[in-house]
């Protein structure tokens, strides 16, 4: 980017940023004196977390595709659904709008994630066909959308709440439920631990000249 | 090396400003990845307490209120948010499951609201901060991700639609209620400027 020279990092100036509140230290502290969070100018762990919390999702988002989501019981009938299954049922029935939104939250919004992250994490060694501005806005989409997964969850939680009718019909969650939260609880734990200044650092390649501070450009506000 | 506290770091790239403090309702941005650093707000103190009271009651009316209600073959049933959470309590793992759905809905946004209260108020009131402002402001921080009020609002939409040819469905007053409730905490989220909050308890 067309600015990027005059930026100058908090590493460059010797100094270690706080990511919780924004205060900088001197090198070699520690804890940030302000809000007490801890302070690493990039943390070495952070990469080895990334991936461990990105497998352990992984292997969570297998039995979630495979085993039941739901346990559907009526008068004539009983039968246990998949994520997938019950996405292609509803298109049977015609529903293809709520068909695709279970898709994409449940299908695409994970596998997507899962591809993410790894991408992010892998493109620090080598730099790829994205910049760092794109891949900063990939982070923020992925830590943005992460959450949003978990509306399976609370589909099931609706469903098998509402759906108690006796002999009529009846639903209860299947244990899909559990692994599916649990994927999305550490791919989110997985984007959390991912440090983005690590994104920026390939760029800084330029000697650390000590050009004078700027001040952060100021915009009007869109009205929220 | 001057004095450090007149810099900014930008939390997502690094990048080291001098800060001048923008006039309310413009807002400082990293040149560098367009993160929003600095935008506070005329009154946002005495605003982000309103909300946050708000927040509690709507919560605990919504928890308790009936959320939907159901009618197929001559039966009946309605559920609350507190059902719903619920509904994964009947069987083994599944019942760990209960608590993180409870707490997404219902436990971690009244907490980030009363953390939020109890933090803000001695500031809007020009008194020195609260014992444990800065633990309790980073602890309400560190739930933002966990708060998923809004997306069990649009997880019911689906869930309507999923049973509506099966049965006739009815909102209660419950989900008008949750429905308020997310404007509300998008707001909260969006009026925080969480630079001029750790600022002021800085003592």
């Amino acid at each position: 980017m067309e600015i990027a020279g005059d930026v100058t990092t908090a590493r460059d100036m010797g100094l270690v940023a706080c990511t919780r509140c924004t205060r900088v230290w001197p090198l070699g502290t520690h804890k940030c004196g302000r809000c007490g969070h801890r302070l690493h100018s990039r943390d070495p762990h952070a990469m080895q977390r990334v991936w461990a919390f990105w497998a352990v999702g992984l292997m969570c988002y297998v039995p979630a595709n495979l085993a039941p989501m739901l346990r559907t019981r009526t008068l004539v009938s009983s039968q246990e659904n998949t994520i997938v299954g019950g996405a292609a049922e509803l298109a049977q029935h015609g529903n293809w709008g709520i068909a695709m939104v279970i898709l994409v939250a449940s299908v695409l919004i994970p596998v997507g994630k899962f591809i993410a992250i790894a991408g992010l994490a892998l493109g620090l060694r080598r730099p790829g066909a994205l910049g760092p501005a794109r891949r900063q806005q990939l982070y923020e989409v992925v830590d943005y959308i992460g959450r949003w997964s978990m509306i399976d969850v609370f589909v099931v939680a609706i469903l098998s709440s509402l759906v108690q009718l006796g002999a009529v019909a009846s639903v209860s969650p299947g244990p899909a439920s559990l692994f599916f939260a649990l994927s999305v609880i550490f791919t989110m734990l997985s984007a959390q631990s991912f440090d983005s200044r690590r994104i920026w650092d390939i760029e800084a390649v330029a000697p650390p000249a000590a050009p004078p501070i700027p001040a952060p450009p100021v915009t009007k506000a869109h009205p929220a | 090396m001057g004095d450090l506290s007149d810099l900014i770091a930008c939390p997502h790239c690094d990048a080291v400003y001098r800060v001048a403090q923008p006039a309310h309702g413009e807002r400082a941005v990293c040149a560098r990845c367009h993160t929003v650093l600095i935008a506070p707000r005329r009154r946002a103190g005495e605003q982000l307490i309103a909300l946050a009271l708000a927040v509690v009651v709507l919560v605990i009316t919504a928890t308790l209120a009936p959320f939907l209600s159901i009618d197929a073959g001559g039966q009946h049933n309605a559920a609350s948010v507190l059902d719903a959470a619920l509904a994964f309590s009947g069987s083994g793992a599944l019942a760990l499951l209960s608590l993180a759905v409870a707490a997404g809905i219902v436990f971690i946004p009244v907490t980030r609201a009363l953390l939020l209260i109890y933090v803000l108020t001695p500031i809007v009131r020009d008194r020195p901060p609260a014992p444990g402002a800065i633990v309790a402001f980073r602890l309400s921080e560190a739930l933002r991700p966990w708060s998923m009020a809004e997306i069990f609002v649009i997880g019911c939409a689906v869930a309507l639609v999923k049973i509506a040819d099966l049965a006739a469905v009815e909102f209660g007053p419950g989900f008008w209620i949750f429905a308020v409730l997310v404007v509300l905490l998008v707001v909260q989220d969006n009026f925080m400027c969480r630079y001029s909050v750790w600022k002021s308890l800085e003592t």
